[in-house]
Order: C-alpha cells, then structure tokens, then sequence
C-alpha cells in the first residue's frame, strides 16, 4: 500500500510537471535491460527479423513452387507446417511473408512519422493560419476509421505494394501530426528555444537542432505500436483480397486462401494466424515498455 | 449548449469533407468513370467500346465538365433529394440499397459494442481488485493477446471450433440470435480487451484515491465502495475508450461480415470494391463515417453528463 500511495504521489508530482524525468542514451538502455518483457520482446523481434532477411536461405522450400501432387498436406517431417493448396510449402510461405509484412510496415510507418512530423512541426511552430489549416485537416482524418478509408483508396487505386503503403500512409500521418504539434506547442515556449530565436538562428535551424530531438520521444513509442497495427491492416486487407497482388507471399492472403479448406485443413489457417498475432505482440510490448520508459506521464491503459 | 451546435457543425463539416475527399478519389481512377459505366453497361462487349459510345456517356453523366462543378451538382442532388448516385451493378439508388444493408450492420455493431463494454467492464474491475495475484496476470495476457489477434482471424478459428469441429452453430446466417454469437464474439474480442486494459488502469488510479480507503476504513464491503464510490469517477477514460472502439469495430465489422456473409454495409462495401462500383463504394464509406461520428457525438454528450467538472466552452 505504501508503495502504490508513493508511486501515485510520483505520479501527481510529474502531472504538475514538478518531477520531470529525463531518459536518454544510457540510461534509457539501462532501464530497457531491467524489464524482463522488453529483453524478451527485443530478442524475440531480433530473431524474428533474422529469418525473415535469410527467409531464402533458410526455408527449407521455393515458397512459390508449385506441386500439385502434394496439395493440402497436414504437417509432417517433410512439410513441417503442411502444404497449401497448390502443393507450396507453408512454412516457407510464412517465413517470406514476414519479409513482406515487415518491410511494407516499416515503409508506412516511416512514411508516415515522417510526413506527421513535418506537418505537425510546421503547425505547431508557426501557429496562426498554418495551424488552424493544418490542423482541421488532422481533426477530419482523425475523425473517422481509418481502415475504411483504406478500404476505399485501394477500391480505386486497385492492388499492389506501391497503393497499399500509399493507402495505408495517407490514413496514418494524422495520428504522429497531432502528437507532434501538441509537442512543438510546449517546447517552442521553453527557454533554450527563445534564446536560439534571440540569438538569430533560422527556423529550420531551431526545428531541426531544438524541437525535433526533444518532442520525437512520443512520436517513436508511437511508431512503434503502429508497426503492429499496420502489419495487422496489411493482413486485413489482403485477407479481402484488396492488398496485396496474389503472387506475393503474404500472411493474409494465405489465411484468405486456407480458410477454403477450414474444414479438412484447419493448419492452413492456424498457423499464418499464428505469425501475425506473434509480431504484433512483440511490438505491442516494445511500443508500451518504451512508452513507460519514455513518456511516464502517459494516459491510458498498460499490458506487460 | 454551445459547445454541442459547435461539435455538430464540425460532425456536418467532416461529413461534407469526406464527401469531397471520396468524390475526388472516385473520380481520379485511371481510365475514366465513362470507361467504367459502359464496362458496367455492356458486360463481355468491352472490348467493342467505341469512342462514339464513351462521349455518349460522358455527355449523359456531365462527364466533361471540370470536376468542382460535378461536385457541387452532386451535393446539390444529395442535400435537395437525398441522392448520392446509381448503382452500377444494381442499377438502383445507392441511399436505397444501404437502407436494406444498415439494420444488420447496426445489429452487430450494437451487439459487439454491448459485449464490449460489459465484458470490458466487468473483468477490468476484476482485474484491478486481483491486482498482481495470479488471476490478474493471467487476464493481463489474454489482453495482451486479444488486443494483437486479428479479428479475421479469431472468427476463422471461431468457426473451426464451434461449427465445423462441435457443430453447435452453423457458419453463417441471418436473421436469428444464434447466427449473432459468433460474428459479435469475433467482432467485440479486440474492443473487450482494449476496454479491459483502460478500466483495469482507471480503477487502479481511482482505488488508490483517499475516499476510497475512507469508505474502506468504514466497512463499507467491497462491492458497494465499487459501484457507489469508484465506478463512476472510473469511467471517465473507459467512455472514451468505448467512444474509440466505434472506429475498430466499424472497420473490423467489414471483414467480419464478409467471412459470416452478413448482410451489412461492410460486406456490401467489399463487393462493390470488387466490382468497381464506385457510387456505391462512396456510399458504404459515407455510411460508415456517418455511424462513427454520430457514436461519438453521443459520447461527447455522455462525456459532460459524467464529469459536471468539464465544461466546453
């Protein structure tokens, strides 16, 4: 009890902005190592990364090598996840489609950090008209699913990795745009900012040597449980065959193809379930471990 | 009051804007919305499209003319009759077909958001009176998971489970409870697990509080310190949280529908993706849209009743 009373006057006490916690650099690694979930999370994500960049050396067959005569395998020595219903090894399918999910997340997610950060430094920083224009647009990509609007953009643009990561992009800056400007909005009125204003230093200078260091932290944790939601949008949509074109490997589209046969081959559609679920909780651990790490002031719900 | 008028003018200027947004977006395909008529018009002739044909149809829709005048003679037909386009491939009013598909979207939706905030709720308060005994890690894990599954994905497993291994409902269906069970667990499993993980950490907060270790001092048992004392200041973030969940299980209940062959608005969404049926992918997106936000009105609303303490200006 008397624990929980300190941490929750800790708690009062950074809300004020009395008790302020500064992480970076070693330390930041030091308390990464402290947490056991973090540890297994970034070792799990390590090995996870691992294969897929050596998927084509390791798997043990051509993931696109058809053959018939051994269509719908359950899982045996040979195929030790089974076959799918072109006779394609699944395991090596799912490890190439980690290859797939993972660098196309990545592509959005930068994409999208990068695109929030300009965007949401430009309103932040320069206020006025900028800002209320700026930011009604935020207001109104935030304001409705972002999944549908997905939906909708790949509707018309049709399949294919370039559409997906512009689909995918263009409903997900918001978020890091909104975060971003709230945090230019507290920094610029600090005094190392002033004095590089008074010291005649050029905007692009200050936003890129003064803001941009200290506001990224949240933008980061951010970027990091969005991994996991967007590798989670990529299944959905190849899933409903709006993705990804159907030669490329891709966990969505195999459990879009392995439910045809949920009823004599249910591996087809545990297994690539399986591989989605395993890498989004690795970021979601990652994203929410740092968020404590870095952002202890957080609102909002906790897991390990 | 005021606060309300200024939170529906911008609920109408973002329903305006995704008109706009979609309009463009539909109108910015490659090879032209004529084009795309007459392959919806004369299906397996395509490839005898004449040129002669194609300015037949641009001139019959106003396809010529610059796209903002489009745009504005398309807000005008749907503010003054309620028009928002034909369906390509059903050849009948877009407003008319959602009529028929919404009932169902809105079941389900309703259905799983119910059994999200109940389940959410409830094992959130558990969790939080558990806190860091056995049962707490456990049902902290199962979040974990639940919030990391795609929702596809629990309903295919669903279905192995319950249909296809012990027979106990069938795969899909319309109309009864029971065709109601499977697609709502799957739809509400991500949203009980996010609605969960808020309330644990709300009512954490919120036990901690001295009236609460007041109450406790006074005897008062547990279950009355939780419903009369703690549940209500809680629930702040958790109705936020719910009013967010809208968006999920909106975008969620598109595939779900789909694998269930539900007959929604989602799954009238993907096949008018599929066919290229572009008014009618516009509508299903407005619908959606208009769903979401009215949801989140009503929590705004929700929002004041709870905590007099905010008051927008």
């Amino acid at each position: 009890m008397v624990d929980t009373m300190d941490n929750a006057f800790a708690k009062k006490l950074k809300k004020e902005d009395v008790l302020i916690t500064e992480v970076y650099g070693s330390e930041f690694s030091k308390r990464l190592f402290q947490r056991k979930d973090m540890l297994f999370a970034l070792v799990a994500l390590l090995l996870f990364t691992g294969l897929a960049l050596f998927a084509p050396f390791i798997s043990p067959y051509d993931p696109n090598a058809n053959e018939l005569r051994n269509k719908n395998l359950s899982p045996s020595e040979d195929h030790l996840l089974g076959t799918d219903y072109l006779g394609r090894d699944l395991l090596s399918r799912i490890l190439i489609g980690a290859r797939t999910s993972l660098s196309i997340a990545f592509g959005v997610v930068l994409i999208s950090l990068i695109t929030g950060t300009a965007l949401g430094c430009a309103a932040g920083y320069y206020g006025g008209i900028v800002d209320e224009g700026i930011s009604r647009v935020i207001d109104v990509f935030l304001s409705f699913p972002g999944v549908i609007f997905a939906l909708a953009i790949m509707g018309v643009l049709g399949r294919g990795v370039f559409n997906l990561m512009l689909a995918l992009s263009i409903v997900q800056w918001a978020k890091y745009a909104r975060v971003m400007r709230g945090q230019v909005l507290s920094i610029k009125k600090q005094e190392f900012v002033l004095s590089a204003v008074t010291s005649g230093a050029d905007d692009f200078y200050i936003i890129r040597r003064h803001i941009v260091p200290n506001a990224i932290a949240p933008l980061i944790v951010l970027a990091t449980i969005d991994i996991g939601h967007v590798i989670l949008s990529i299944a959905t949509l190849s899933f409903l065959g709006i993705g990804l074109p159907a030669d490329v490997p891709e966990w969505g589209a195999m459990l879009s193809a392995g439910k045809e046969f949920m009823r004599t081959a249910p591996y087809q559609t545990i297994f690539p379930g399986l591989a989605i679920t395993f890498v989004v909780v690795i970021f979601s651990i990652l994203g929410d471990g740092m968020r404590d790490i870095l952002d202890p002031n957080h609102e909002g719900g906790e897991i390990y | 009051m005021k606060y309300l008028i200024k939170r529906a003018g911008f609920m109408a200027f973002t329903v305006f804007a995704v008109c706009a947004l979609t309009f463009f977006l539909m109108n910015v395909i490659p090879g032209g919305t004529a084009e795309l008529i007459l392959k919806h018009t004369l299906i397996g002739l395509e490839e005898s499209a004449t040129e002669e044909q194609l300015s037949q149809i641009s001139s019959r829709y106003n396809l010529d003319d610059p796209l903002y005048l489009q745009f504005y003679w398309w807000v005008k037909e749907a503010v003054l009759r309620g028009d928002i386009g034909t369906s390509y491939i059903y050849n009948k009013p877009v407003l008319y077909l959602l009529t028929l598909r919404l009932p169902a979207t809105v079941q389900l939706a309703g259905a799983s958001m119910a059994i999200a905030t109940l389940a959410g709720v409830s094992l959130g308060i558990y969790s939080a009176l558990q806190e860091n005994r056995i049962s707490d890690h456990i049902l902290r894990i199962v979040t974990l998971f639940g919030v990391s599954m795609p929702g596809f994905w629990i309903a295919l497993i669903l279905i192995i489970i319950f249909s296809l291994k012990l027979k106990l409902v069938q795969v899909s269906g319309y109309g009864n409870l029971e065709n109601l069970i499977l697609p709502a667990a799957a739809l509400s499993l991500h949203s009980v697990a996010a609605v969960m993980r808020v309330t644990r950490t709300s009512m954490l907060e919120t036990l901690g509080q001295e009236y609460i270790r007041f109450a406790k001092a006074k005897g008062l048992p547990v279950w009355k310190i939780i419903s009369r004392h703690a549940l209500k200041n809680a629930m702040l973030p958790v109705v936020t949280v719910i009013g967010f969940q809208m968006g999920n299980l909106l975008g969620g209940a598109v595939v779900i529908e789909k694998i269930f062959a539900w007959p929604g608005i989602g799954s009238l969404l993907v096949d008018s993706i599929s066919a290229r049926d572009l008014p009618m992918v516009q509508g299903c997106v407005l619908a959606i849209v208009t769903m979401f936000l009215l949801v989140n009105f009503i929590v705004d609303i929700l929002y004041t009743h709870l905590d007099p303490r905010i008051r927008y200006g």
